[in-house]
């Protein structure tokens, strides 16, 4: 009988090193390829045990889950969590609702709403895809002339590049902060330290360990209940104006990096949280 | 084995399972582990990195 399955469809660092905690603890676990999968969606499967997601698409991801979810399989995170995080304007207001700092943002909804709510708001700004990831597409508006090409060459891209979402450039140290969470604990952080205003770990940002504060946690909390999550990546600012700001809750986070340097047994303690989860 | 790009050897791992990638240390060409079954092991195209990728 499967305890966990690991629903994936790139084996990177992250899933073998969850399959080798699996073997070390003696969990059954089932590696299921998402690429070869075909879900009968009027039958409940059997044998998965709890899934944890770990597809790398995006759309892959969200789907899988949908179907497993409705068809009574425990699925980590839920689909809830998926769609929310999976947006950054649907997570930017469920952090305003619970109450968790984060950068201000406009949307707008045509290339010249957006030019005017610059030209109203000032530059610069940071336009984000709202769905999207590794720091793709995000493009910094330091004025009229930048702002207007680049959102321009979005208006012959696929619509969801024409919701314009502006987010405010946040003045910080070149570093942002990739906060695990496990439940509601934030079982290792980084500091992810770059020269680019890019933080990402896939552009070549670097990794340091990451002193956990209370106020970090219980912000990562708020921010991890906001979407509804079970084991997520908060990323935080440190803005100078407004202290920590949560920009992003990671749905399926990678932790290679975090394991690295923090030296913390990440994929067990994953493990151990999707065992005592209800089913 | 040797890379069906470029025939450069392939550094696979032992302990390599099915789904990883690997990738030619000459030609850069990426290849996901198909099949395995103790030493016989084949290898497919892997999937380019999709636009929705990544976290």
């Amino acid at each position: 009988m499967t305890d966990v399955t690991i629903l994936y469809d790139s084996i990177r660092w992250e899933e073998k090193s969850l399959l080798e905690a699996g073997k070390k603890k003696n969990i059954n676990i089932q590696m299921v390829d998402c690429k070869k999968l075909a879900l009968d969606l009027e039958k409940k499967p059997e044998d998965y045990g709890v899934v944890i997601q770990r597809c790398v698409s995006y759309y892959r991801n969200l789907h899988a889950t949908a179907a497993l979810e409705g068809l009574g399989v425990k699925v980590i995170n839920c689909l809830n969590t998926g769609v929310f995080a999976g947006n950054k304007l649907f997570t930017h207001m469920l952090l305003k609702k619970f109450g968790v700092p984060t950068p201000d943002a406009t949307v707008a909804f045509s290339k010249d709403a957006a030019l005017e709510a610059l030209e109203t708001n000032g530059y610069p700004k940071v336009i984000k895809p709202t769905v999207g990831s590794w720091g793709r597409l995000i493009s910094k508006l330091n004025d009229k002339e930048s702002a207007e090409g680049i959102i321009e060459s979005r208006e012959t891209m696929y619509p969801i590049y024409q919701i314009h979402y502006l987010e405010e450039f946040v003045k910080r140290p070149p570093r942002d902060i990739r906060a695990i969470m496990v439940g509601d604990k934030i079982v290792a952080a980084i500091y992810r330290n770059s020269e680019h205003w890019k933080t990402n770990m896939s552009l070549g940002g670097t990794a340091e360990p990451c002193k956990v504060t209370q106020e970090m946690e219980e912000m990562c909390i708020k921010a991890k209940n906001a979407v509804q999550g079970d084991i997520v990546g908060v990323d935080l600012m440190e803005s100078e104006e407004k202290g920590l700001v949560v920009h992003e809750v990671n749905n399926t986070t990678e932790y290679k990096n975090t394991v690295r340097v923090c030296g913390v047994d990440i994929p067990s303690l994953m493990l151990d949280y999707a065992l005592k989860v209800e089913r | 084995m040797n890379c069906p790009e470029c025939d450069a050897k392939l550094n696979i791992p032992e302990d390599a399972s099915v789904g990883e990638i690997i990738s030619c240390p000459d030609c850069g060409a990426d290849f996901e582990i198909s099949k395995k079954e103790g030493s016989n092991i084949e290898l497919k195209q892997a999937e380019t990195v999709g636009e929705d990728w990544g976290e």
